[in-house]
């Protein structure tokens, strides 16, 4: 299809970067720069309504954006963790500076994520995936007066950009054994080519580089403890399940387009690398004092788990990867809410600051209490439902160690989860003066929350969801 | 409201959890008397269940079933048979006394009482499921509350016995987790229904796997030695009514796991660890039986002699006749009633002398003359003097087992005689001797607490003089039970 055909079917793209744009532009005019974040969220919004779900794939711009069940999954994602991300910014202490650009600059990633999703060959896949971390490089540098800001923004951009040149070399020794950039072709090309098949998973390997690193897979795991630590809360939440969620979908979509002959090979050492990124995760997560490096290593782990459904990658492992990512989406981003909260009260982020927090603000205290038993997978919480398919897909696929070394992990997990909690209802506490909850905040904490105990206790419309997305 | 009385008694405690969480931290009174009157409508709706319910059939009564996750073959499924309306029925008497014994908890009530009815849902729901996905909810459920409910109004050590209790029984239920998904990706079409999961021959190595992981589920909750170094802790720690649900509703659980799982969905795992059972049955019971008269600590000292006494469960299950089956089952719901007991005895002295130290006591027959009474008539019943209940399911079990291993049957023996030992050489320290002058203004045993131990006591002696009154109820499943470990069809 050509660009021009294209654009009816890019209305949400273009409200995006229209939106984008426009805050730009009014960041010269806008004194109240607070209103700049509130107009991305209803552009975001604008956008959410304006999706449509594909009922035929289309190949848009040449081939270059497709618009599938898949991508359409995945664009509804990055919307509402951008949209709860802005909604969570507007009420950061102190308020961020350059908000008109933090906004605009949101509104882009918003779109880079979109790219994502929706990229079908190695060019597309390498641009968006660049455009995103030069994004999140920009954001988590974002408080350029703070120096650990600034040294996070410097480490991710180093690990990030090393990581991508190896990525690039991978994808450029497929392009020369295959000849194209089109996944699909490669996958025809593949089979009839005389290719050696070592070459090919080495390949994979390289392109793993990259992509494991989006996905803070161990051992590209290095950079996400002190880049979750330094940048400003908002943009952590978000770098915890943005870019981590769409890694996942293209390293999905790579496998499966072009790969899964091949998949006796790699589903090996996938499973490996998960047991390794899961064990470590959650061992090092023991021993933190920061809650915000506690959840860095938490979500390491997490991805752990999520890689199970994609070394197993049978029909419910691949559900399993959709199912968890919504879970752990909103479980995550729900968690990073209260600690704003927390942290805009006390200015530190400090686990010892959480003490007694029951008495000062119970709401707050059960909010993060529910947060953290669905990161623990306690029923009948969101967490326990992603748990549920990717165990599942591990049993089914006679993966065995995989399951036993995940079902120890996750009693590992419990225990720093539960040291939070801990410390909220059962020290007491020093002062009772209460927490103030600002109205945005209180917002994305009442969905997230709604979230995660809807799709706990009633998943079949989510399950219903995925499974519709997963029809390629 | 007949039609779903199942629903009803599970979700009743729940709903009322929702509504005091909407009510001011300040209204105690309030919280504390609809807790109460909650629970006491849920025992008569338990009454209402067992009038009800007709003992002669084997089949599920009361069933419910509703589809809730289509997509990967979950139903809300519910129902009741001879083994599990005595457990429901225990959870709903014991709920409401441990509620009414809950009245010496001061701080923080709201948040007490909203974890408490919680707590209550997760039991009754695990008693009640017949969905493997629904068990395991109601099991995980439960974990959550009893974390909150030793670590906020525990002893002085209940941070540790908190997180020990609740990291315990999580990785043995995540294994348990894996049990169920190897059941479920085993049948065709999948299937959660334990009831359909029943009717399937697996092969024999398949059973041996499954039994192991659903065993490290329940072995930890029961606790079967060596499983068990989580219950004096959590025991010790746990205020008197959170002991008394513990010991008398969640150490059940782990036991009616097999008689609801491992053994009809398993019966040739079953049979293959039967040995291995029996060897853990007499391990734990003498084991229970020595370290509890070896405890200084009043508190400890009945939750080690639960380990022992919850070998005779396990002991009746390892024999595989009807005798042991019948014992096990009702040394279940006996040990509920007199340990709970015990457990709430326990409480009314350290209300009183906030000391658990049996040496530290003595003479207090004189000063408390009727707590004296009842507290001889609980040790007796746990003791096993004939014409009192635990005489009778411990001689079941004995028996059963006397016609298959004799050697595990005389070497449980020692463990009746060592429970003789202990709790009579308890009652001779606290009761007997002269009295220590520390405890002189000691104040006897108040109308509440008595209130809340009566109804115990008549089911001890009902159940010690005419037992056939639960054992019709229960028998009957029983057989069935055997006839399918047997390999009959039935």
């Amino acid at each position: 299809m050509d660009a021009v055909t294209s654009l009816q079917y890019f209305v949400p793209e273009l409200i995006v970067l229209g939106t984008a744009f426009a805050l730009i532009l009014l960041d010269l005019f806008v004194s109240n720069k607070r209103l700049l974040i509130l107009l991305g969220v209803l552009g975001i919004g604008a956008a959410l309504i304006s999706v449509r779900y594909p009922h035929e794939p289309l190949s848009l711009f040449f081939g270059f954006f497709v618009l599938d069940p898949f991508s359409f999954f995945f664009k509804l994602a990055s919307l509402g963790i951008v949209a709860i991300t802005l909604l969570a910014s507007l009420a950061y202490k102190p308020p961020l500076p350059y908000s008109g650009e933090y906004s605009a600059l949101f509104l882009f990633m918003a779109f880079g994520l979109i790219l994502m999703g929706s990229s079908n060959n190695l060019l597309m896949i390498f641009l968006s995936i660049e455009f995103v971390s030069i994004l999140s490089y920009l954001l988590v540098g974002f408080l350029k007066k703070n120096p650990q800001s600034k040294e996070a923004a410097l480490k991710y951009l180093l690990f990030g950009s090393t990581s991508s040149g190896v990525m690039l070399f991978g994808m450029s020794i497929l392009f020369g054994l295959t000849g194209s950039i089109d996944l699909n072709m490669i996958q025809a090309r593949l089979l009839t080519a005389p290719v050696s098949q070592a070459l090919v998973v080495a390949t994979i390997l390289l392109m793993m580089v990259g992509l494991g690193f989006k996905i803070s897979m161990a051992p590209f795991h290095m950079w996400a403890p002190d880049v979750y630590e330094g940048a400003p809360t908002p943009v952590t939440a978000f770098l915890t399940v943005g870019p981590k969620a769409l890694g996942f979908a293209i390293i999905l979509r790579i496998l499966h387009t072009s790969f899964l002959e091949l998949q006796s090979e790699w589903s090996v050492f996938l499973s490996v690398l998960s047991m390794l990124t899961m064990t470590i995760g959650n061992v090092i997560a023991i021993s933190q004092t920061n809650i915000k490096r506690l959840l860095a290593y938490s979500s390491i782990a997490q991805a752990g788990y999520i890689l199970i459904g994609l070394a197993v990658s049978n029909v419910i492992g691949v559900q399993g990867v959709l199912v968890y990512l919504i879970a752990y989406a909103l479980t995550n981003l729900g968690a990073f809410l209260c600690v704003i909260i927390v942290s805009n009260h006390f200015g530190n982020d400090e686990i010892e600051s959480y003490a007694g927090l029951s008495e000062k603000s119970p709401f707050l205290a059960f909010c993060l209490t529910l947060f953290l038993l669905s990161l623990a997978g306690i029923p009948p919480l969101a967490g326990f439902i992603g748990k549920y398919f990717v165990f599942a897909s591990a049993i089914e696929g006679k993966f065995f160690t995989l399951a036993v070394v995940a079902a120890l992990n996750s009693a590992v997990a419990a225990f720093y989860y539960f040291k939070v909690v801990r410390l909220m209802y059962l020290v007491p506490a020093e002062t009772k003066e209460p927490l103030d909850h600002p109205i945005p905040l209180f917002l994305a904490l009442i969905i997230t929350l709604a979230g995660i105990i809807v799709m706990g206790v009633w998943p079949s419309p989510f399950i219903e969801f995925v499974s519709r997305a997963l029809i390629l | 409201m007949l039609n779903h009385l199942l629903s009803w008694i599970v979700f009743v405690p729940l709903a009322g959890a929702i509504v005091i969480l909407f009510f001011p931290k300040s209204m105690t009174q309030w919280i504390k008397w609809k807790a109460t009157a909650l629970c006491g409508f849920n025992l008569l709706l338990g009454c209402i269940l067992l009038a009800k319910f007709n003992p002669n059939v084997t089949d599920i009564q009361f069933l419910e079933k509703a589809s809730w996750i289509p997509q990967i073959g979950v139903n809300y499924t519910l129902g009741v048979d001879g083994i599990s309306l005595p457990m429901v029925f225990l959870t709903l008497l014991l709920s409401c006394l441990a509620c009414i014994g809950s009245f010496g908890i001061k701080e923080r009530e709201k948040e007490y009482y909203f974890l408490y009815l919680l707590l209550s849902t997760g039991m009754l729901g695990t008693f009640v499921a017949l969905d493997l996905f629904l068990f395991y909810i109601f099991w995980e459920v439960v974990l959550v509350p009893m974390y909150f409910l030793i670590g906020i109004w525990g002893g002085p050590r209940k941070e540790y016995a908190a997180i020990k209790f609740f990291l315990y029984t999580l990785a043995g239920s995540l294994f348990m987790l894996l049990g169920i998904l190897a059941l479920y990706f085993y049948s065709s079409p999948h299937t959660f229904d334990m009831t359909e999961l029943g009717k399937i021959a697996y092969s024999r190595t398949f059973q041996q796997f499954v039994f192991l992981a659903f065993f490290l589920g329940f072995a930890i909750k029961v606790p079967i030695w060596p499983f068990h170094t989580w219950l004096p802790d959590a025991h010790v720690e746990a205020p008197t009514p959170i002991s008394v649900l513990l010991a008398g509703v969640l150490l059940k659980m782990g036991t009616y796991g097999f008689f609801r799982i491992s053994y009809p969905i398993l019966p040739d795992g079953a049979r293959w660890f039967q040995p291995w059972m029996g060897v853990l049955a007499v391990t734990g019971i003498i084991y229970g039986g020595f370290v509890s008269l070896a405890q200084q600590d009043f508190k400890k000292m009945i939750a080690y002699s639960s380990v022992s006494h919850m070998g005779f469960v396990l002991l009746g299950l390892a024999a595989f006749t009807q005798d042991g089956l019948n014992g096990a089952l009702l040394q279940m719901f006996n040990h509920g009633t007199i340990t709970g007991g015990l457990f709430l005895l326990v409480g009314v002295l350290y209300d009183r002398a906030h000391s658990r130290d049996l040496n530290g006591f003595g003479g207090l027959g004189v000063k408390m003359t009727v707590y004296s009474g009842i507290l001889i008539f609980f040790s007796l019943a746990s003791l096993g003097l004939p014409g009192l209940s635990g005489f009778v399911s411990e001689f079941l079990c004995l028996l059963g087992t006397f016609q298959v291993y004799r050697w595990f049957a005389v070497l449980a023996c020692i463990g009746i005689i060592l429970a003789a030992t202990y709790l009579l050489y308890m009652i001779q320290r606290v009761l007997l001797g002269p009295l220590n002058p520390k405890w002189s203004s000691l104040p006897d045993i108040n109308r509440r607490e008595i209130f809340t131990l009566v109804p115990l006591m008549i089911f001890i002696l009902a159940v010690g003089v005419y037992p056939k009154f639960i054992l019709e109820y229960m028998a009957p499943a029983l057989t069935a039970l055997l006839a399918k470990l047997n390999g009959i069809p039935f």
